[in-house]
């Protein structure tokens, strides 16, 4: 491929050809990300949902989220003005969902964000230096593998206070373990081929090794880890709201089905209130991983057992 | 499973006393030694790292434990004293951590906030409900995950492969408290099938029988949402290790001697695909957790979940730090038990 490339005219530097390369992998991932049918249904309604939550400013009134200026009544059942019915507050649940979106979404992306950046410098240091450096970076990251991953956010969150911000560093600093264990394994892999080798004849420096050779070679890899991971992040974020852990300010899916909870929607047979938001959290995390799932099998060919 | 127990008291104790140079034993006694060693040490260390933490986050990071205990409450500058010293907040840090030290090695973790009682007690009173919620909710969802896993994965491709695997998928991306609420709104307010929550009616009458099928009829919702969102992942581990094992050929030795295909899926395949699986139940058990406290939340179960969220209401820090401990325990004792197992299941473990 590289000598096709070299072969135009156009491309003269060495990074012209690196980025000429890099999309041409990149046109070849998606021919075979086509193939997976699930992959492309959870891309299009992934695709619909962030569009929408990205709207929402626009197309809503934030006004309708305020309690003291709001008409609707408690609990009421859907009707003409307000299609989803109303929280105990009287505001619209359609207009809450519309914004729970938006940090739902917010969390689980930024986290998921920093699990892979913490994951990846781990990883990437554990395989590339070896001896006593990877053995304490690996029994670090194995604690963090037994602890179970709920229990440890939920206390973290207790004794750190709760706010969007503390919410998405804990939910990253309990999530960064697994995949610290796929880098570390997947540059084990990447050292020991013969460029490298070569690259440390010519005299690279760690540095350099690392940010040109196995970082872009493992890439893929994470970036299928990643989406799986924005899945979870995203259940652990509502899991911690319901469970009251959630920044009170903010309104996220998992804060409005804490706040239904606690205001008896269940006895009170609020489907209204209910069904949306958890839907919401249903179609997100199973388009991540839908979506993942797709990229894995296209990463690791390994995986395509026939019809997945 | 049997000889476990018996083997695991043999090599353990004259590993050290031969220390490291066991001339007398043969090559295989020497390598389950040597193995189960590393497992152990491994173990010991991520215990310790546990400890240290729980120590760290509650009292380093966590701050001044009596500004959660005096949240709600007016107390002079005296009292706080008088409430700092009989805590032992009042000493330096590292003689707080020797204290931490002595008290986690004599069982004691310390008198829960909101039942003014100690945690050990507390814990041991409801951990049966917990392992009778989680333990059926696990054994229900390995049992439908391997059959249901070996099945699709035996006809991948097929329709009913593509159903089980959007089937699973869709219950495991639900939220687990949300399915329990939608649950409750359906079969017990809307049809009232089922006890809403709770674990014991108090209008039962005597008798053991009756008292059995009392808890019975409250677990079926609580285990049957804990069984519905766990599965998936049993389903997808053994559907992968099906078709690894699919395009082997003893299977098609199996087929040529003129075995049914479903004798070659049950002699053959299936028991070479349950290894990974079998490992991944006990690697699983965090996750379990995980939904054993928001389940048991959701349906008022009277186990260590509840009293965990009760706990979170309340800024109950000594509850919250032995739940920790005692959680990530249980992790990790069951990550050596899938360990050691995979030394008698996998003789390819044996060699490494």
């Amino acid at each position: 491929m590289s000598a096709q490339s070299s072969g135009q005219t156009a491309l003269t530097s060495a990074r012209a050809i690196a980025w000429a390369r890099r999309r041409a992998a990149l046109a070849g991932f998606w021919r075979e990300y086509r193939t997976q049918r699930t992959g492309l249904v959870g891309l299009a309604f992934l695709l619909m949902v962030i569009a929408l939550a990205l709207a929402t400013p626009w197309v809503t009134d934030a006004g309708g989220l305020d309690p003291t200026k709001v008409h609707g009544g408690r609990l009421d059942a859907p009707s003409l003005a307000y299609p989803l019915g109303t929280d105990e507050l009287g505001r619209s649940v359609l207009l809450l969902t519309l914004w729970g979106a938006r940090v739902s979404l917010l969390v689980g992306v930024t986290a998921t964000l920093l699990a892979i950046v913490i994951g990846s410098l781990v990883g990437i240091l554990a395989g590339h230096f070896g001896g006593w450096t990877s053995w304490v970076l690996m029994r670090l990251a194995d604690w963090f593998i037994v602890v179970p991953t709920l229990v440890l956010a939920m206390v973290l969150l207790l004794v750190l206070g709760s706010n969007l911000f503390t919410i998405i560093v804990v939910i990253g600093v309990a999530s960064w373990a697994g995949t610290a264990r796929l880098i570390r394994a997947q540059t084990l892999a990447v050292e020991g081929r013969p460029y490298l080798e070569r690259a440390r004849a010519l005299g690279a420096g760690h540095w350099h090794q690392m940010s040109r050779h196995v970082l872009p070679n493992v890439m893929p890899l994470v970036l299928a880890s990643t989406t799986l991971q924005v899945a979870s992040a995203i259940l652990l974020e509502s899991t911690l709201s319901f469970l009251g852990l959630g920044d009170p300010n903010q309104i996220s899916w998992g804060t409005m089905l804490h706040r239904a909870y606690e205001a008896g929607a269940v006895s009170y047979g609020a489907w209204w209130y209910l069904l949306p938001p958890g839907l919401g959290i249903l179609v997100v995390v199973l388009c991540f991983t839908l979506c993942g799932r797709a990229m894995e099998s296209v990463v690791n060919p390994r995986l395509r057992g026939g019809g997945r | 499973m049997a000889s476990d127990p018996s083997l695991l008291a043999g090599p353990s104790p004259d590993g050290p006393a031969s220390g490291g140079l066991s001339g007398e034993k043969t090559a295989g006694g020497s390598g389950f030694g040597r193995y189960l060693r590393g497992r152990l040490t491994g173990s010991v260390a991520s215990l310790v790292l546990v400890y240290l933490s729980s120590f760290f986050i509650f009292r380093v990071l966590g701050g001044d434990p009596l500004q959660a205990i005096a949240k709600d409450r007016r107390m002079t500058p005296e009292e706080r004293a008088a409430l700092r010293e009989q805590l032992g907040l009042d000493q330096p840090l590292l003689a707080q951590f020797g204290k931490y030290t002595a008290d986690v090695f004599s069982g004691n973790f310390g008198t829960s906030y909101q039942y003014r009682r100690p945690v050990m007690e507390l814990v041991l009173e409801r951990l049966s409900a917990t392992v009778l919620l989680t333990g059926t909710a696990l054994v229900l969802s390995v049992a439908v995950g391997l059959w249901v896993g070996a099945r699709a994965g035996w006809r991948h491709g097929s329709r009913l492969d593509r159903a089980h695997v959007g089937v699973s998928l869709t219950l495991w991306s639900a939220p687990t408290f949300w399915l329990g609420m939608i649950v409750i709104m359906i079969f017990a307010r809307q049809f009232g099938l089922f006890p809403v929550g709770g674990m014991v009616s108090h209008n039962v009458g005597p008798g053991l029988l009756a008292e059995t099928l009392d808890v019975a009829h409250h677990l079926v919702l609580p285990a049957i949402t804990m069984t519905a969102v766990i599965y998936a992942q049993y389903v997808l581990v053994m559907r992968s290790s099906i078709l690894d094992e699919i395009g082997h050929d003893y299977l098609t030795t199996a087929r040529a001697k003129g075995l049914r295909d479903d004798l070659v899926r049950r002699r053959h395949a299936i028991p070479n695909a349950l290894l990974p699986t079998v490992t991944l139940v006990f690697l699983q058990l965090g996750g379990v957790i995980s939904g054993a406290i928001v389940t048991e939340t959701i349906f008022s179960w009277p186990g260590l979940g509840r009293m965990v969220f009760e706990s979170i209401g309340f800024r109950d820090f000594p509850v919250l730090q032995t739940t920790f401990v005692l959680f990530s325990a249980a992790v990790i004792v069951a990550n050596m038990c899938a360990d050691i197992a995979y030394w008698f299941l996998d003789p390819r473990v044996r060699k490494a």
